[in-house]
């Protein structure tokens, strides 16, 4: 008997022995929250869940039956796209109660919605800064120096890129290729693309913009948060110096925002030294009319 | 038959055969048998084993400003319909429209058109698949899908025709979709063109008004409509069929083809997918005549196109040139050269983030054509020219590539939704040099793997950048392991690990 009890009682000392060498208990790790919108699955959180409602306002809803008209009567669904994004203008992200009312709209089951708003990057589905910026660093935009633009945005900010500032003014974000790599580097500003910068123009780029927010008294996150979404609301004239082709300036209240476009000499995509080619006055249609008779 | 220098070149190499190892001397006897040795100075180029072309013909040289398609590239007039129509669209829509979709084919068929998307597939050809036998008796609306997703890294076109020449493509849109006989047109912009898709829709809106499209367009009998629908930020969804699913309200997932989307489309209607320049070209190609067209280029790489110059040039610009230029012409004479002259240039990426990457060696001569590019193992792709200069660290210029390609994954097929994440994170190890000699191979065989067996191009789109790395820039590679090994003091183990990690009680995979 104690010849069967034994062993045992051994081996079981020997494993206290052993287990007080190890250290007691490996640590409890977290991990960082990730605020980009890498994460597919819903949390609720105070500012996004359930129970907060959502309606489409007066306005949206006039558009919505625009563009419902673009598409066969049968293919509803296919304006999800549209709909989810007016959702997010007006509510400043896309949030649960987005989703779902457009859902209810379209007549299409939730998860068809959730599935459309989890794969496409524009829809953010975590609240974001009033001035949403977005970093260009693919190829061409790093071969012109992003980094530099990734490193005056951080510093200017005291941000990193995925992370909010805490008066909710910016948001900083680092995304992929934005098609207007002739004028790289440039950063997306919620809809305007600013374009051919240096970090000292970056800099105060985003200067220009912590001042105009501070100066007409906006508040943080995204319009739709604080009551007044739309770019319609921006009282506003012309900054009066040459429109460029992303769009016109602003200057309004004592502040002035530089205009979307290149932030260099250039208008837009054409070489900056000396034209090249479109010097001389466009054909007219007469003229470049084939000669062959077909016509 | 060989000819007599191919056997001159056979006859010395079977005499210093001994003197070479096994390899050399078969790849020198093969590409003696296939093809005459290269003259002095002149690269030797390999092409299909079985046709033997003969090298396209080059016609013209020096593109006119008059000659030009987009003359509102820089935005010197405005682009609302009075100044378009001052330098010649909508000019006598109603007559090409009254020719007929059979003569309109014809007339893009003989102009050589190509598509601009990418892969160069003829135009008037594509448009002819939907006009198949008795499409007449289908009841179904047919639709003409624009592919405006311009989302290729260094593509910067599609955007300036439809931020400044937004008549030209909605001109395009109406005499493409009478080709074809579409009842609508849906242009899928991206998403963050924003302002491109409100001077689009305000151009769309100045046409209804005008009568040049809707009901009875042009008063020619036949309505068109054209909707802009805004994508949200999916590079996946410039594949056509996933750009149809996307239009569709679904996630951007490619289909399978067949069905192409000639017969089965968007809505489940017949319907073909074109790119923005395509069908903005098309207006003027019917206009100036297919032999007007047609005369600039190289034979079967006709016309004219929109390059994107991007990187490390003089001055970046979008610019209108002539097919076939040679790539130093269009780089020194529009983009001001390449920054610290000619002689700093290491490598360009001639088409686009997806076309393998050339080094300067082949840069020196090369055309920018669908077919010369592809005789150099790479690709026109959107014309989208990338340059780089010695400064450039061009591992981790791929090494970016792979990482937005592994972002743009759509997650649909495996090899792609895995090998794309292997890659970027291999790619990251051979950036700073925290990888083995032999995992260029293994890198190599992976993308191998890869291409052709995926749903859509990304398989390939991502796999063909990193083959160029690997076939052009191996020693860089090789160099930059060598040099991580010298520093640490051994070459890192599989996976990244440093030579010595298994001693500091790190879980190491076995048998290293």
């Amino acid at each position: 008997m104690a010849s069967k009890f034994a062993p045992r009682a051994f081996r079981s000392s020997t494993r206290a022995l052993r287990s007080s060498t190890r250290q007691p208990r490996q640590s409890f790790h977290l991990s960082a929250v990730q605020k980009s919108s890498s994460l597919n699955v819903h949390r609720d959180t105070p500012e996004n869940n359930l129970s907060i409602p959502f309606k489409f306002s007066q306005q949206n809803e006039k558009l919505i039956q625009e563009v419902l008209s673009r598409y066969p009567s049968q293919y509803k669904k296919a304006a999800v796209m549209p709909l989810l994004d007016l959702g997010q203008r007006q509510h400043g992200f896309t949030s649960i109660s987005v989703m779902n009312e457009v859902a209810r709209l379209l007549e299409m089951p939730p998860m068809r919605v959730y599935e459309v708003a989890t794969f496409y990057t524009m829809y953010n589905r975590n609240p974001v800064g009033r001035f949403h910026v977005q970093c260009c660093t693919t190829t061409p935009c790093q071969l012109k120096g992003s980094d530099g633009i990734m490193k005056a945005i951080e510093e200017q900010l005291g941000i990193h890129h995925g992370e909010t500032t805490p008066d909710k003014m910016f948001t900083f974000t680092e995304v992929e290729c934005l098609g207007a790599c002739a004028n790289a580097p440039m950063v997306q500003i919620n809809d305007d693309f600013y374009e051919d910068l240096t970090p000292e123009t970056t800099k105060s780029l985003l200067k220009s913009l912590a001042e105009a927010a501070e100066k007409t008294g906006a508040s943080g996150m995204a319009p739709g948060l604080s009551g007044d979404y739309g770019k319609d609301q921006v009282s506003g004239q012309s900054s009066g110096r040459q429109e460029k082709a992303g769009g016109p300036g602003y200057a309004a209240q004592g502040t002035s925002l530089p205009a979307p476009g290149p932030l260099s000499k250039r208008i837009s995509c054409e070489p900056a030294h000396k034209l090249t080619s479109l010097t001389s006055e466009p054909p007219t249609g007469e003229q470049i009319m084939r000669k062959d008779g077909a016509f | 038959m060989l000819s007599v220098p191919a056997k001159a070149a056979l006859r010395s190499s079977a005499t210093t055969t001994s003197a070479l190892p096994k390899h050399a001397l078969r790849s020198l006897t093969t590409s003696a048998a296939t093809q005459a040795p290269p003259q002095d100075g002149q690269q030797q180029k390999r092409s299909m084993a079985t046709v033997q072309d003969a090298p396209p013909v080059h016609r013209q040289r020096g593109l006119k400003d008059q000659d030009r398609i987009f003359q509102n590239l820089y935005g010197h007039h405005g682009t609302d319909l009075k100044s378009a129509q001052k330098y010649g669209d909508w000019h006598k829509t109603k007559e090409i429209l009254d020719k007929g979709h059979d003569w309109l084919i014809s007339e893009v068929k003989a102009s050589g058109l190509r598509g601009r998307g990418g892969a160069g597939f003829p135009s008037g050809m594509k448009w002819s698949f939907m006009n198949f036998k008795d499409w007449e008796k289908d009841t179904k609306p047919r639709y003409l899908v624009i592919n405006a997703d311009e989302g290729e890294p260094g593509t910067c076109k599609d955007r300036e025709i439809m931020r400044k020449d937004p008549h030209k493509l909605i001109e395009g849109c109406l005499i493409a979709g009478r080709a074809m006989n579409c009842t609508a047109a849906y242009i899928y912009i991206r998403g963050e063109f924003y302002h491109e898709a409100t001077v689009l829709q305000r151009a769309i809106q100045e046409a209804y008004k005008a009568g040049l499209i809707g009901k009875n367009a042009c008063n020619s009998g036949y309505d068109f409509d054209i909707y802009v629908h805004r994508g949200m930020g999916a590079y996946v969804c410039g594949e056509e069929t996933s750009l149809i699913e996307s239009l569709e309200g679904k996630p951007g997932k490619p289909r399978l083809k067949p069905p192409f989307p000639a017969a089965v489309g968007l809505f489940g209607c017949p319907s073909t997918v074109t790119n923005v320049e395509t069908v903005a070209v098309a207006p003027t190609i019917i206009r100036r005549g297919a032999s007007w067209f047609n005369s600039f280029g190289r034979e079967r790489n006709a016309g004219t196109k929109l390059y994107c110059i991007s990187g490390h040039v003089n001055s970046p610009c979008t610019v209108e040139e002539e097919m076939s230029i040679p790539l130093r012409e269009l780089i020194d004479k529009h983009a001001g050269g390449v920054v610290g002259g000619w002689d700093n240039l290491k490598a360009i990426i001639p088409g686009g983030s997806s076309t393998p990457i050339l080094p300067k060696s082949i840069c020196d001569d090369q055309l920018m054509d669908f077919d010369a590019l592809k005789d150099s193992q790479s690709g026109l792709g959107t014309a989208a020219v990338i340059v780089m200069d010695k400064s450039t660290d061009v591992v981790r210029a791929i090494s970016r590539l792979s990482k937005f390609y592994h972002h743009e994954s759509c997650g649909q097929c495996t090899p792609c939704r895995e090998g794309s994440k292997w890659t970027e994170q291999i790619m990251r190890r051979f950036e700073n040099g925290t990888a083995r000699a032999r995992e260029i191979d293994m890198m190599q065989e992976l993308t191998k793997q890869v291409e052709g067996h995926t749903i859509c191009a990304l398989g390939e789109a991502f796999a063909w950048p990193i083959q160029g790395l690997i076939r052009h820039f191996r020693p860089e590679l090789e160099a930059r392991i060598a040099a991580h090994a010298q520093r640490a003091g051994g070459e890192a183990l599989a996976g990244g690990w440093q030579h010595d990690a298994g001693k500091h009680g790190m879980l190491i995979s076995p048998g290293q």
